[in-house]
């Protein structure tokens, strides 16, 4: 049994929450809606995000164990469950991003630290600090293109790979989880500025952006 | 723009990811307490300068935020090789070819440290040498 002490960074009582984009969709007012686009872009906010470093065994024993998942050995690799909506990524050689459906992060944390025992491990919960964008349609590669350095054509990027990387003057972790769509893990200061350079990337092939 | 090989992530990045952290394999005193001012300060602050194969160590600042060492050639800036920490160079200045020897290129040599670049501490140099 773990002695850290954990806290759930969710209140209880299901207060209002407001995303990164909170603001920037409250000045936009109406959100683009082009007929025939090309890029359509969301939001995934409220997830549950965990960083977990330490040794690659004991985590991907105490992963297997309780996500029922395998933590990605290879470098730049992406793991994800059958539902989709569960998913670790290597993030450099002793960690990992878990991504979860919000509100299960901090059972999630309890049960990984009753696997992990007394094990030199941190998880942390980072799930304020950042939020998910998913871009998809044909002209999400073109948008890309525009916006990072990193080389994102289908064959050196296939699905299941994630790097993170410079994306316009910021970073983020960039991954590919399915053949149609991609997904941008953003600081969550940078939101506003990542969700203004897409759509100013994508205003020449059209955008739908989605709530 | 040009592509460094990461050894952690396994793949040429940008060079826009990585930042320099200034010359690798630097040994820290092993009893700071009982070692000369000179011997600290060279430690400190007096690093090598050389003309030809220079060890560096880098950070991925980016991508998997992990320090590594690049050999780097200073006069053609190639990039010999990068390595993980706690690993030995495979090309040092033993490596240079001839040519470069005929044309007087130095090389760092493991451990030994500039005492100063002036020209009054030839006599330091050449005991450091010694």
């Amino acid at each position: 049994m773990s002695d850290v002490k954990e806290f759930d960074t969710r209140p209880a009582g299901n207060p209002s929450a407001e995303s990164p984009l909170a603001w920037t969709f409250h000045r936009q007012g109406v959100l683009p809606r082009d007929a025939n686009a090309g890029v359509r872009l969301r939001e995934k906010s409220f997830l549950g995000h965990l960083i977990l470093r330490g040794g690659a065994i004991i985590l991907d024993e105490a992963v297997r164990e309780v996500l029922g998942m395998a933590l990605p050995a290879r470098p730049n690799t992406l793991t994800l469950d059958e539902s989709g909506e569960r998913s670790i990524q290597w993030l450099s050689p002793d960690e990992w991003l878990v991504i979860v459906p919000g509100g299960e992060e901090f059972a999630l944390e309890s049960r990984l630290r009753k696997a992990m025992g007394q094990a030199h491990y941190s998880i942390i919960n980072v799930s304020g600090g950042q939020t998910v964008f998913t871009l998809q349609g044909e002209k999400a590669r073109e948008v890309l293109m525009k916006s990072t350095l990193y080389d994102v054509h289908t064959q050196a990027f296939p699905v299941g790979k994630g790097v993170s990387t410079v994306f316009a003057k910021s970073t983020v972790v960039l991954r590919r989880p399915n053949e149609d769509s991609w997904e941008l893990v953003v600081r969550r200061s940078f939101a506003d500025y990542c969700y203004r350079w897409l759509l100013d990337a994508a205003a020449e092939y059209g955008a739908i952006v989605e709530r | 723009m040009f592509h460094i090989y990461c050894p952690y992530c396994e793949e040429h990045r940008e060079e826009e990811e990585f930042h320099p952290k200034g010359q690798a394999h630097i040994q820290r005193p092993v009893d700071p307490e009982a070692c000369s001012d000179e011997a600290w300060g060279d430690y400190l602050f007096f690093r090598d300068n050389p003309r030809g194969i220079h060890h560096e160590l880098w950070v991925h600042a980016v991508g998997c935020r992990k320090f590594f060492n690049i050999t780097r050639h200073t006069v053609s800036y190639e990039i010999l090789e990068t390595y993980k920490m706690g690993e030995k160079p495979s090309i040092t200045a033993a490596d240079l070819s001839e040519k470069d020897k005929q044309a007087g290129v130095q090389a760092a040599s493991g451990g030994w440290q500039t005492v100063g670049a002036r020209p009054e501490s030839e006599a330091l140099n050449k005991e450091a040498r010694a």
